[in-house]
């Protein structure tokens, strides 16, 4: 229990996926910019990323039996596409303002490395189906706060007086690589 | 190697995904407006964002939903209106096509430079400097920043000035909003006779400028028999809801200000 305990802490806050491994960058800058569609994104990532992983996993142990663990990366993306194509249509059936708040970002969550990237560091580090399902659940939620934080971040530079050339895209990048700075402290808890 | 298993293997995997899917989207069924389907097979599907929507679905979209202007399409063109109009219930106007025409003829021959321009290769970083390296500073720069947005490779330089392809050319518009000097803009293919200067400098100063240059001699504007064409702004311009195209005007140009198509 304790190790699955600090498999968690070390997803959500020491490797953070945004703001310390850098992935999915895309999602993160794209639908940061409000608080609602920002909490959608992530329990949209939290859920593709806990059942990919759940699904990988056997297929995992299937792939090392047939001798084909060279084929993973194909394999899990197309778990993860499938995920997403769930997560999207019942998002579309049940949450239609959201659907449309995401926008282009859902289907994108497919090519959304930090969904492959979990999936693949459960088969590096060879967690078991409980660790695994731990660290993908770990990562979507740090995926989350970040986002929420983020979406924090931005809400303020909306209203805030900077200059000229810094407004939009290159005052957001700078508070990105801030708040991702600010996650460095986390750097050797565990 | 062994392929074969996992051939089958990836076989069986696609296909319980693929069943899945169809299972899940009877269950998630959303009733669509049909027309919104519709209008995106219309459209050209090329997401140009020309007009102004994030894509040929989301324009397709706001048609139906918000109701928005049904000829924004230029890509698809008359043909694409036509199909709208059909799938609205509308009828359509008579939509004539538009091509971008560049309002400079101030080639490396006919124009004069002040200075050599060494900087970034962008018609935009030129014009910060006084206005471009060129002495006239309303000419075309030749550095290709509409070149750069254009999705179906119509503009060209030729001689030093962005030249428009009309065969090429949809006019969607996307140039017209990059050139710095705004001499690019959309004319209706039924217009013929049309001004190619935008100068607003002095004769004195257009004439130790550029050999193509307007000088605002106002001789265009006495031989027009219909009062069409007006030198405003030390340049001529053509009123197109009065033009004939009869073409006088351009006897009369001393200066290849004004010209004539097909």
């Amino acid at each position: 229990m304790k190790e699955l305990m600090l498999i968690m802490i070390a997803a959500v806050l020491i490797n953070n996926v945004v703001l310390s491994q850098f992935m999915g960058i895309c999602a993160f800058l794209g639908t940061s910019k409000q608080l609602k569609s920002s909490v959608g994104m992530g329990l949209a990532v939290v859920f593709v990323m806990f059942f990919a992983s759940l699904v990988t996993y056997p297929v995992y142990k299937l792939l090392e039996r047939l001798g084909a663990e060279y084929l993973k990366t194909v394999a899990f993306i197309l778990v993860i596409a499938l995920f997403v194509q769930l997560a999207e249509m019942a998002i579309k059936r049940f949450l239609p303002p959201l659907y449309k708040a995401l926008g282009v970002y859902l289907p994108l969550i497919t090519t959304n490395c930090a969904v492959l990237g979990a999936a693949i560091t459960n088969v590096d580090k060879k967690y078991t189906l409980a660790q695994s399902l731990t660290n993908s659940l770990g990562t979507g939620l740090g995926f989350t706060l970040a986002l929420i934080l983020f979406a924090g971040v931005r809400a303020r530079i909306e209203t805030s007086d900077i200059p000229e050339t810094f407004k939009g895209v290159p005052a957001t990048l700078v508070a990105a690589a801030i708040v991702s700075l600010s996650f460095m402290g986390f750097g050797g808890i565990v | 190697m062994n392929i074969l298993e996992p051939m089958i293997f990836f076989a069986v995997l696609g296909l319980a995904a693929g069943v899945l899917l169809a299972l899940a989207s009877k269950i998630f069924y959303v009733k669509t407006d049909e027309r919104i389907e519709k209008i995106s097979s219309a459209l050209p599907g090329i997401n140009c964002g020309a007009c102004g929507f994030s894509g040929c679905e989301g324009y397709a979209c706001a048609i139906v939903n918000d109701g928005a202007g049904l000829d924004l399409c230029k890509t698809g063109g008359a043909a694409a209106l036509d199909e709208i109009s059909k799938v609205m219930g509308v009828e359509a106007a008579g939509a004539v096509p538009e091509k971008a025409i560049v309002r400079c003829k101030g080639d490396c021959n006919a124009a004069r430079t002040k200075y050599t321009f060494a900087g970034v290769g962008s018609c935009a970083a030129a014009e910060i400097y006084y206005g471009g390296f060129k002495k006239c500073t309303s000419g075309c720069l030749g550095l290709g920043d509409c070149i750069k947005v254009c999705p179906h490779g119509a503009i060209s330089i030729k001689d030093g000035i962005a030249v428009v392809n009309e065969a090429k050319c949809v006019g969607c518009g996307l140039c017209v909003r990059e050139c710095p000097n705004g001499l690019i803009t959309l004319r209706k293919v039924t217009n013929r006779v049309d001004y190619t200067c935008m100068s607003t400098d002095s004769a004195k100063q257009t004439i130790a400028a550029c050999e193509n240059g307007c000088i605002g001699c106002r001789q265009c504007e006495r031989a027009c028999p219909e009062h069409a064409v007006k030198v405003v702004n030390n340049h001529a311009e053509v009123d197109h809801s009065l033009c004939t195209s009869c073409g006088k005007c351009l006897e009369k140009c001393k200066r290849n200000v004004i010209s004539i198509r097909n």
